[in-house]
């Protein structure tokens, strides 16, 4: 097995305990960053370590932090929102080592001299907002949030927020006007960051659960020991949620770059397979946005860069498997009705065509297509994100809206048979 | 009911307190609303304005966008099937028709001894629990039709009370803390600790 990092207490049973959490080296990164470094110096380790965030886009986490505008007060946020499709590594986190969450916050809290914390959690987590309130709880018992950390001259407050249902407050300017108590609507770039104007119109650095749960280990072992893990710019582990039709799906923890696609769909240790008698059709390697693969992708490594250089994204590591059984339009079809549902309609690309692609993906399935939709889908795309390449154009506030193509297009490039036997035979040849 | 009164409008001010502006109280509101009542009612929306200064139509615009909080009543117990992609292909839409048949009501609807409302929703990252469904944002799955059926059962016979309360009961672990640290005290500490560093250079 490869080393293990944020996973590495889930192996036991009581892995969310504080007692659990003690007796394996929680507390010593917070303890050492405050007594024992200055907040530039934990920065630094950071930024050594090349820690890319782990909330889709892949920004280095120490040059976001290096960007926050020089202001009295700054916000920390860390984003616990998680809900792209198949994604699920977060709501592991937060529900099984909400105390290395907590730590993890803190430390970046202290890295930027954050005047005030909020862990913003999706609020259908109910037993991760527990979690993570308790462990809030007891490090305030403990003195490891409140005033004079540990006896150092550092003070915060960590304030957990629960969110209400809408995927789009996962994007960071829409999870702060949620945050602000308005509807989540992203805001219009730029400021391309809310590093320059965030929370409240403060400099404010809004990380992902996961990237920040691996600060107590950066700092107890060092940026350099994080960046030999790894590869070029993809250094340390990441916890890679694998889901769809394998044999064992679940969330598997690895050492970016070391293994590959088949590894992890077919490895004993982790997805070991597809159903007997069943041949893989397509799999998603980064969340429901990113461009499909297909079985002659399957040895390019789990690398931000190799997977990127093939044409899709790593994105949320999340790898969704499709085997021949199922039916492509009916898999592009829902994920486009996915996009379409959690639209906020702002924009006028996104709201329309994503409704519209919704419409014709269906009536294709039910076998009510006719041979022109497929153009039409194709324009659709084209108009929500020109050129329909990727990473995308954006005609739109935010990436929600070009989000909707990569899968429809996929499915109508490789599977244009299956398209064409719904619309002539008037019916799903899989249902 | 409906207003926070005793207990609940402590609670709310202590929430309102928490936040450099008081409108970020605003979702955390909406949900104490439903614990109280079970949904956001009118009344606790033109409260909320109260207490964190803003408008009732303000407080409603933001609660109408969220698809947990409900402007309406709804079952005692609020199950949402999941058919997304990687439930899909797992068989969510089966397992969907499964609980329409066993509550014998269609999507969107609620039984009529209020005890369950049936929701379809979107992923709700238990995946690798496919086809999986939430109760009050309770987690279950692997589920089948048998499955299902018995944990409504379970449900109606009140065996899973401690696992799930009733909708609208999202935390039950309360904040323990001192209060929140005055952003002024704050910002004295960050003015001190940046004239130390100079000194220090
Ligand atoms: C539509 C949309 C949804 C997103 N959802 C999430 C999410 O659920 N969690 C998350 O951490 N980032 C999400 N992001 C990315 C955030 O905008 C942001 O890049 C991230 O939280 C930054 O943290 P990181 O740098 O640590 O990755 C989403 C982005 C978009 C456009
Ligand atoms: S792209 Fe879609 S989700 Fe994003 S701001 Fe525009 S309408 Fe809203
Ligand atoms: S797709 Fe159903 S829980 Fe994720």
């Amino acid at each position: 097995m490869t080393e293990r990092i944020v996973g590495a207490r889930l192996h036991y049973e009581d892995s969310a305990t504080l007692e659990r959490f003690l007796a394996t080296g929680g507390d010593d990164g917070l303890r050492k960053a405050v007594l024992e470094m200055r907040p530039e110096e934990v920065a630094a380790q950071v930024m050594t370590a090349n820690l890319l965030g782990r909330g889709g886009a892949g920004f280095e986490a120490g040059r976001k932090w290096s960007m926050l505008r020089k202001a009295p007060r700054r916000y920390l946020v860390i984003n616990g929102d998680e809900s792209e499709p198949a994604t699920f590594k977060d709501h592991l986190l937060v529900e099984r080592d909400p105390h290395q969450l907590v730590e993890g916050a803190t430390i970046a809290a202290y890295a930027i001299e954050a005047s005030f914390v909020v862990i913003y959690l999706r609020g259908e987590f109910a037993l991760g907002l527990e979690r993570v309130q308790q462990a809030i709880n007891e490090a305030y018992a403990r003195n490891a949030l409140g005033r004079s950390i540990f006896g150092s001259s550092f003070s915060v407050d960590i304030v957990l927020q629960p969110g209400a249902g809408a995927y789009i407050c996962g994007e960071e300017t829409s999870l702060i006007e949620s945050l602000e108590g308005k509807r989540g609507f992203p805001r219009i770039k730029p400021p391309y960051f809310p590093a320059v104007i965030g929370l409240y119109g403060e400099p404010t650095i809004v990380n992902n659960v996961e990237t920040v749960s691996n600060l107590p280990w950066i700092i107890n072992h060092g940026g350099e020991a994080f960046k030999e893990l790894g590869e070029g710019r993809s250094t340390g582990t990441r916890l890679f949620a694998l889901s769809g039709q394998v044999q064992r799906p679940g969330p598997y923890e690895v050492e970016m770059t070391k293994i590959t696609f088949r590894d992890l769909i077919y490895g004993e240790e982790f997805g070991q397979g597809l159903r007997p008698g069943r041949s893989l059709a397509a799999f998603i390697p980064g969340g429901v946005s990113a461009p499909w693969f297909f079985p002659e992708h399957l040895d390019i490594p789990l690398g931000q860069d190799e997977v990127a250089k093939a044409g899709s994204m790593l994105g949320s590591g999340s790898v969704i498997v499709m085997d021949d059984s199922s039916c492509p339009v009916r898999s592009a079809w829902r994920i486009a009705r996915f996009f379409a549902r959690e639209s906020c309609g702002q924009c006028t690309p996104c709201r329309e065509g994503g409704a519209w692609i919704d419409k014709i993906m269906r009536r294709i399935e039910e076998g009510e297509g006719r041979e022109a939709d497929l153009d039409l889908l194709l324009d659709l795309c084209d108009n929500i994100s020109p050129g329909i390449k990727w990473p995308p154009a954006q005609t739109t506030i935010c990436v929600l809206g070009p989000s909707i193509p990569p899968s429809v297009n996929a499915a109508i490039q490789h599977f244009r048979d299956d398209f064409l036997i719904h619309i002539k035979e008037g019916r799903c040849p899989h249902a | 009911m409906s207003r926070f009164t005793g207990e609940m409008l402590s609670r709310a001010e202590e929430l309102v307190s928490l936040y450099p502006d008081p409108r970020s109280a605003t979702i955390p509101l909406c949900h104490l609303a439903q614990e109280q009542d079970g949904y956001v009612t009118n009344e606790a929306m033109a409260h909320i304005a109260e207490l964190v200064g803003s408008s009732a139509a303000e407080v409603q615009g933001t609660a109408s966008f969220y698809d947990m909080l409900k402007l309406e009543p709804v079952g005692r117990y609020v199950i949402g099937v999941c058919t997304n992609i990687a439930c899909m292909l797992r068989g969510a839409y089966e397992l969907l028709e499964d609980a329409e048949g066993v509550l014998d009501v269609p999507v969107g609807a609620t039984t009529a001894d209020g005890l369950f409302t049936l929701e379809e929703v979107e992923c709700i990252a238990h995946c690798d629990r496919a086809p999986a469904a939430q109760v009050n944002y309770r987690y279950f799955g692997p589920l089948d039709r048998e499955s299902f059926e018995t944990l409504v059962t379970q449900l109606r016979n009140g065996d899973l009370d401690d696992e799930v309360p009733p909708h609208g009961t999202l935390l039950r672990v309360r904040r323990e803390a001192p209060a929140v640290i005055p952003m002024e005290e704050i910002d004295r500490y960050r003015a001190q600790e940046a004239e130390r560093e100079k000194a220090s250079d």
